[in-house]
């Protein structure tokens, strides 16, 4: 039984194997429709995230499978004080398969060390977020048709952005990646992923402030919110969610094939007027999620082999 | 054992079977104590603080009078590599110990992060894993956050 804590679990091999059957799934639906019938997925959300436990849900019903869960912990028996390997010992016997969001980081890990049943990280903290990682690299593979020789540009909250630490840990493994890390000094990457990641395996990468600067050499925008949660004075936060907006003027220094990806919800980040222009495809990011969920779960379910 | 304080050192006296860590910065033994768990022990333990040393100026020094692998001395290699340990048998030391760092260490360390999940659920184990032995980094186990002192 295998479970998903990073997306540096699985091989680039194997992360192969995924998007390959993710990309069969989006091509032939129907084929995928009733593979899960009789089986249940358990979506144990202990902070709100309508964007991806509705996701992981889709993708078990568009298999024919069955959902169950919590959404808040206000709603779960973590209110009254259990722990989280009691709650997963408890739920190994209700469903077959689990996604866990929480907001403390290596909860998952926790539950995946007591679970008779594959645990699915959905989030945790400010920590790893893989399947929104493997939802990112599907959409590049998918739309640029590579996943090496790429710059891209990442941009907004690089400090406290799991989405970001878990793209850059995982787009590490392809050959000539460059990142050009765009973020105030505030909200630079955490030491941890420039020293053991970026500096240790000699991945090229450039720290500017100014969006501008770099966005005419980009293959792939990835903008981030700024996420008011995840600051402690609201100040702070006020003072910065503003610096780095991307509009319909930024976008005509960008690249005719670049693309803008964005883990979602937006806030003021994005213009809505750069919604129209072919390069922004953070709607179809969503779509693409829903296909890397449904082929997580059939390799973790054992459905579909690696 | 650093023989450099001469008369003035106080003797506790000679251990038959067991293990001296010796050259332990001083002011330390006590911490050490603790982390090993010294303390449930059903044996002879002396600790000798301060004592003279021509190497260090003043170092502690932990005799204890039990086989060497009831203790888990990996920890040692963590706190500080300096630390010798020379094992005694019938009153001679036999071998002495090279410390390394160990993979794992479990329940000595406590995470700081205050975004881990072993901030609110204390019965967990607190592990920390080497994750670059060069640099002699640790992380926590559960939120990969660094340790640091």
């Amino acid at each position: 039984m295998r479970h998903l804590m990073s997306p540096l679990d699985f091989s680039v091999q194997e992360l192969d194997t995924l998007l390959n059957l993710a990309g069969d799934i989006q091509a032939d639906p129907a084929k995928y429709a009733k593979i899960c019938e009789g089986r249940k997925l358990a979506t144990l959300f202990y902070e709100p995230s309508t964007r991806t436990r509705l996701s992981f849900e889709a993708a078990m019903m568009n298999m024919g499978g069955n959902v169950l869960g919590f959404s808040s912990a206000d709603s779960s028996s973590a209110a009254k004080g259990e722990s989280v390997s009691d709650t997963i010992r408890m739920i190994s016997c209700y469903a077959d398969i689990c996604a866990m969001r929480h907001p403390k980081e290596g909860a998952p890990l926790v539950a995946s060390m007591n679970s008779s049943i594959p645990v699915i990280n959905a989030g945790d903290g400010g920590h790893q977020h893989p399947t929104q990682t493997i939802t990112d690299l599907l959409t590049i593979r998918s739309l640029k048709g590579r996943l090496d020789n790429l710059t891209i540009g990442l941009c907004g909250d690089l400090k406290f952005g799991r989405t970001v630490h878990s793209l850059i840990n995982a787009l590490a493994r392809y050959d000539n990646i460059t990142f050009m890390l765009i973020s105030p000094n505030e909200l630079k990457i955490p030491d941890y992923i420039r020293t053991d990641v970026l500096e240790e395996k000699g991945i090229h990468f450039k720290e500017v402030e100014r969006l501008e600067d770099v966005l005419s050499d980009l293959d792939i925008l990835y903008m981030t919110r700024v996420q008011k949660e995840r600051f402690f004075s609201e100040d702070e936060y006020i003072r910065m969610k503003d610096c780095y907006i991307l509009n319909a003027e930024k976008m005509q220094l960008a690249r005719e094939d670049m693309l803008v990806l964005h883990p979602l919800p937006r806030v003021n980040e994005i213009s809505v007027e750069v919604d129209k222009d072919p390069r922004a495809v953070y709607f179809k990011q969503v779509q693409y999620g829903v296909y890397a969920r449904m082929a997580l779960i059939l390799l973790l379910l054992e459905i579909k082999k690696w | 054992m650093d023989n450099s304080g001469g008369k003035s050192m106080l003797n506790v006296g000679k251990i038959e079977n067991g293990f001296v860590l010796d050259h332990i910065q001083a002011g330390k033994s006590m911490s050490i104590y603790r982390d090993l768990q010294l303390g449930q022990l059903d044996c002879c333990v002396a600790i000798i603080k301060n004592a003279k040393s021509n190497k260090m100026g003043k170092k502690d020094i932990i005799k204890v009078e039990c086989p060497v692998d009831i203790v888990n001395l990996d920890i040692l290699g963590f706190i500080d590599h300096n630390i010798t340990i020379n094992i005694i048998r019938n009153g001679e030391i036999t071998e002495k110990l090279t410390l390394r760092l160990p993979k794992e260490i479990r329940n000595v360390l406590k995470c700081k992060n205050p975004r881990c999940i072993t901030s609110i659920e204390q019965e967990l184990d607190q592990i920390f894993m080497l994750t670059d032995p060069e640099k002699e980094v640790y992380r926590c186990r559960y939120c990969e956050e660094k340790y640091t002192l």
